[in-house]
């Protein structure tokens, strides 16, 4: 036995959620989760590259990160559009981390759900989401870095809700192709995981939100009682951005309030 | 597809982020073969090979006319058709008046102008054979206003001479049912301007109406418009792709 009057412990490293000299691309930039992961990653030291259809709100974002002394671009595509995700991925240094925030919901009853809206939702959420993956994890694997993929999922990926068969559905297909591309990229180092957040106060929830009825069933259901604040996913977002979480892959990490615990 | 089964050549077209490369990526999306032509051998055929096996990339001193009618024969034996030229290899210089050599003038002419001449009398037989074609030269918002924000008289000159070409062509061309059309750009974010732009950005973007800076995707869009069908009943025209910021 050591005599513990004479040696010191070594205590175990400390992880480190900082991502200095990393580069991030962020989807669905503009508003809402992927603004505040845009400012969170930015914060934790890397350089942000700002995607969304919209130039307009992205290069304000940009601004203010860079008026904060943070780097950032404002690239404005459509990520529906696979040739000009191609371009983005091929026209710009390699990225360590991509965020895939933007999503699109709109809620109806199955028996009422249009092609229409079947198409945009699936096309947004599902469609792109995987192409934006593959295009950005190509070049992590040709340049030989390592690298992190966080799918914006719901927690409706996880369950099934009222008005939102197609939305549940996309979600569910977010957390099912991620875990198969965690097991292809593995091999590169490149680690991709879901995170499923609860209704978070951003532009997209707050039309639905504002309505007291549907507010209540809301909160109803979220155990810990209120509905989630941007800031309450971002610590996510960096912890699966960085080193903290180096033997995350194909997980689901739900901050839900609770919603899915029974 | 807007461009099935037809065949271009893309000059100027290895930089993974220049307007060429982003053109060719966009054509072969469309169901083209493409022909990438750059001064690198090597950064041509790894270019084109990414876009796929079926494109080819060849080297090509767009100075030189008989590169270009060799850089033409070789697509001709390998695909058999030429149906699109897009002439994008430029060179862009901010050079004041005082402070042009005639080594850069000679430059700066002999790859944008020059070479777009060049390219056009090589490709135009075998599409005058065929009676269809579309020539796309890329000028410059620069050749519209006195000049660009990284471009000097000379290149403005260049870029001029193209948009007059381009006009030229259209009319000589037309009764071949080949079409001559240009972009003038206005600032766009490539490797020309790469790291050179991040202090004045801001007080470039604050003359764009449409609020940002121009990517190379966005000229590559217009190419295929005018490469494609869509428009059937336009030549001569010079297209402004600028975000707003110059207006006739």
């Amino acid at each position: 036995m050591p005599d513990a009057s004479t040696t010191t412990l070594s205590l175990p490293p400390s992880p480190s959620f900082r991502l200095d000299g990393k580069r991030a691309l962020i989807t669905g930039a503009g508003r809402g989760i992927g603004l505040a992961a845009a400012s969170a990653i930015s914060d934790a030291g890397a350089d942000v590259t700002l995607i969304a259809r919209s130039a307009n709100e992205i290069e304000a974002l940009a601004k203010a990160i860079r008026s904060r002394g943070g780097r950032a671009t404002a690239l404005p595509v459509d990520v529906t559009d696979l040739p000009a995700v191609e371009w983005m991925a091929a026209a710009n240094e390699p990225f360590d981390i991509l965020v895939n925030s933007a999503g699109v919901n709109h809620p109806a009853p199955f028996l009422n759900v249009t092609v229409e809206d079947y198409d945009a939702i699936m096309g947004l959420n599902v469609r792109s989401l995987f192409f934006v993956s593959q295009a950005v994890a190509r070049r992590m694997r040709e340049s030989g870095r390592p690298g992190s993929i966080i799918q914006i999922s719901s927690q409706m990926g996880h369950v099934g809700a009222a008005t939102r068969s197609v939305y549940c559905g996309s979600k569910w297909a977010i957390e099912g192709m991620t875990k198969a591309m965690a097991i292809d990229l593995a091999p590169f180092g490149i680690r991709v995981n879901t995170l499923g957040p609860t209704f978070i106060e951003t532009p997209l929830s707050t039309r639905f939100l504002k309505e007291e009825k549907f507010r209540q069933a809301v909160l109803s259901k979220i155990k810990l009682g209120r509905i989630g604040r941007v800031e309450d996913v971002t610590g996510a977002i960096v912890f699966l951005a960085s080193d903290a979480s180096a033997l995350m892959t194909g997980s689901a990490i739900v901050v839900d309030g609770g919603w899915t615990a029974d | 597809m807007l461009l099935s089964d037809q065949v271009a050549i893309v000059t100027g077209a290895a930089s993974p982020r220049g307007i060429g490369k982003a053109t060719a990526r966009r054509f072969v999306s469309e169901g083209a073969k493409v022909v990438i032509l750059d001064l690198d051998a090597k950064a041509a055929a790894g270019a084109a090979a990414e876009l796929g096996k079926d494109n080819l990339g060849l080297a090509c001193d767009v100075r030189d006319p008989a590169q270009c009618k060799a850089a033409a024969q070789k697509t001709l034996d390998r695909f058999g058709r030429i149906d699109i030229l897009v002439n994008n290899a430029g060179v862009s210089q901010p050079d004041k008046l005082l402070e042009i050599t005639q080594e850069n003038f000679d430059l700066v002419i002999d790859v944008s102008l020059r070479g777009s001449l060049n390219m056009a009398q090589a490709v135009a037989p075998s599409m005058q054979n065929r009676k269809s074609g579309a020539i796309i030269s890329i000028g410059s918002v620069a050749a519209q206003i006195g000049g660009g924000i990284f471009g000097g008289p000379h290149y403005s000159a260049a870029k001029g001479g193209i948009h007059s070409l381009t006009k030229s062509m259209a009319r000589e061309l037309a009764p071949f049912n080949i079409r001559a059309n240009a972009i003038a750009p206005g600032t766009i974010d490539t490797d020309i301007f790469a790291g050179k732009l991040d202090d004045k950005k801001e007080g470039i973007i604050a003359n764009i109406p449409l609020g940002r800076l121009g990517v190379a995707d966005d000229i590559a869009k217009g190419c295929l418009f005018l490469a494609s069908d869509l428009s059937s009943y336009m030549t001569g025209v010079i297209l402004d792709i600028n975000g707003g910021r110059f207006m006739h």
